[in-house]
């Protein structure tokens, strides 16, 4: 049997998370397709490490990854699978219990390893707990966080190309606009510093102070759930539970007490710093590097003794 | 019109969780429970929508032990008109939980279902979505906006680029995410008016469905541990630890 891996892509490029899930597929011991719905480069894709066949299906009303649209495609090709995997991430998540209610499976949501081909690890409540669940359905549906798994490179395969038809466009949705955060800086999940503000940053004005940071460390800009409800910085900033999981080489969080909430999303990076006037802030408790001193001070003089180190 | 909101009892948020010392599970005994955040703003929602005149009623359900019917009495609370309570001592799986609300949509003739994106305890972030899948609807999830007109529903959506806007036919089943409202909280006359309100207790076994689970959960553990590292006194220290010591600038 071979394992499917539903491709999250931009119309032009697989984005890295579908490559941490190819590197996940790959653990199955089995061969590893890749469905490339909707526009997207499918010669590109073929070149991927690690994939032995890429499906094309090439039809405009798979463009911005409708689940009513992409949905009954997967189910059509799925009964070829022993598994169907998507990251984790709101592609993933939107779509693929959609695909397993569909085919009557469970799904195992947030894999973080692949125990053998039934069993696997996935994180539960904020990730205080890791449960090891087995799955008795016949295809196993899941969503794979990206964080636990290394990626393939972009080079090095060489897959076969084949176009499947297109299932038939669903009216039960349809695509309005959308408002994507445009920015210089490496992407939240991808990137190897992050520089995260909370609550204590006091304005989305101050996140000035942040983006100094950023730009000597060629950082992304992350935030604590509190400053994202505050209206500091757009939602897709977001670290934590319910929005994006991180675990960069360097994790800077500046004015963030550090719910668990937050520390779902960031506590496998491979150092933490935090910096708190309130040294009694939970942050403290994971922090590699903990300094205890008013962000407002801390910041400017962050950036001065970078530009003097780099 | 009326919708039906899912709503589900879970560890409060506040309260961290532990593992039994058997690895089984959870420790749920003697620890404080609340209504799943996510659900709280799917009733907040409905409650607006009634407000404003866009829906005529609010069926709250809860799938679980007898206990869930506080969680329910809460939403009646907050301004849902009635409530259902499935009641099970089993866990039931979300697969399990969309057909069993499945059943109660098509019985109510509900237009529209909300329910949170996920809940808090097993992190899922499935139901909303298998349940539309099953229904044979469309699904907005991660909901921040939530506009119904002429048998649609606008709904924009948190994604992990941004935002992303859809028009769905209704009836439509919709997950709440954070930004979407902020949940009142009930107030005492509400608090003695909803235990007049009606709830009504149901068996899965009346419904008729399979909810049998397809997960074995072999075992829970603790995570590793991560331990807290040192405070340093100064930003130029910082900078030289970061720099020798971890060996992660430049």
């Amino acid at each position: 049997m071979s394992v499917l891996v539903i491709a999250e892509h931009d119309e032009t490029s697989l984005l890295p998370a579908t490559r941490h899930t190819i590197a996940a597929a790959r653990e199955l011991d089995a061969d590893v397709h890749l469905l490339l719905a909707g526009a997207g480069d499918a010669n590109a894709a073929a070149k991927t490490e690690g994939v032995a066949k890429v499906l094309t299906a090439n039809a405009e009303h798979y463009n911005h990854a409708l689940p009513e649209n992409l949905a009954p495609l997967v189910v059509e090709l799925a009964g070829a699978y022993s598994h169907l995997l998507t990251p984790s991430t709101t592609f993933g998540k939107n779509l693929m219990p959609r695909v397993a209610a569909l085919l009557d499976v469970a799904q195992i949501s947030d894999a973080i390893k692949i125990v053998s081909e039934d069993t696997f690890l996935r994180p539960i409540y904020a990730g205080n707990a890791i449960a090891t669940v087995q799955s008795s359905d016949k295809i196993k549906v899941l969503t794979v966080r990206t964080t636990a798994f290394r990626a393939v490179d972009e080079e090095g395969g060489s897959a076969t190309v084949e176009s499947v038809e297109a299932a038939s466009p669903s009216d039960l949705a349809s695509f309005i606009g959308q408002e994507l955060s445009q920015s210089e800086r490496p992407e939240l999940t991808s990137a190897k510093i992050i520089v995260s503000g909370g609550r204590g940053m006091q304005s989305g004005e101050n996140f000035k102070l942040l983006e100094a940071i950023a730009d000597r460390l060629g950082a992304a800009i992350g935030a604590s759930r509190a400053a994202v409800d505050a209206g500091f910085v757009p939602n897709d900033y977001q670290v934590g539970q319910t929005g994006k999981i991180v675990a960069p080489e360097l994790y800077i969080a500046v004015g963030i007490s550090g719910a668990i909430q937050h520390l779902a999303g960031m506590k496998d990076s491979k150092v933490i710093v935090a910096i708190n006037k309130d040294e009694e802030a939970p942050i403290f408790q994971v922090a590699d590097y903990g300094l205890v001193e008013d962000l407002f001070k801390a910041l400017p003089a962050l950036a001065e003794e970078l530009d003097n180190v780099l | 019109m009326k919708a039906l909101i899912a709503v589900k009892r879970v560890i409060d948020y506040n309260v961290r969780a532990r593992v039994k010392a058997d690895n089984t599970g959870v420790e749920t005994a003697n620890v404080k429970m609340s209504m799943n955040p996510f659900d709280e703003i799917a009733v907040e929602e409905a409650i607006r929508l009634k407000e404003s005149g866009a829906l005529d009623e609010a069926i709250v359900v809860s799938i679980g032990e007898a206990k869930c019917q506080e969680t329910l009495r809460t939403a009646l609370a907050m301004g849902a008109d009635r409530a259902i309570l499935v009641e099970t001592e089993a866990n039931v799986e979300p697969l399990g939980v969309a057909k069993i609300l499945k059943a109660l949509a098509e019985k109510e003739g509900v237009d529209l279902v909300l329910t949170g994106k996920q809940a808090i305890d097993d992190d899922s972030n499935q139901t909303g979505q298998m349940l539309a899948a099953l229904l044979g609807w469309g699904q907005g999830t991660f909901a921040s906006k939530l506009t119904l007109a002429d048998g649609k529903a606008e709904v924009m959506r948190e994604i992990d680029g941004g935002l992303q806007t859809l028009s769905l036919k209704l009836p439509a089943v919709i997950t709440t995410d954070l930004r979407l409202n902020e949940p009142r909280y009930a107030s005492l006359p509400n608090i003695m008016k909803a235990k007049q309100k009606p709830l009504e207790v149901l068996k899965v076994g009346d419904l008729g469905i399979d909810v049998s689970p397809r997960l074995k959960v072999l075992k829970v553990e603790e995570p590793s541990k991560r331990e807290a590292g040192v405070k340093v006194e100064s930003i130029a220290e910082l900078v030289e630890k970061l720099k020798n010591e971890a060996g992660v600038l430049g």
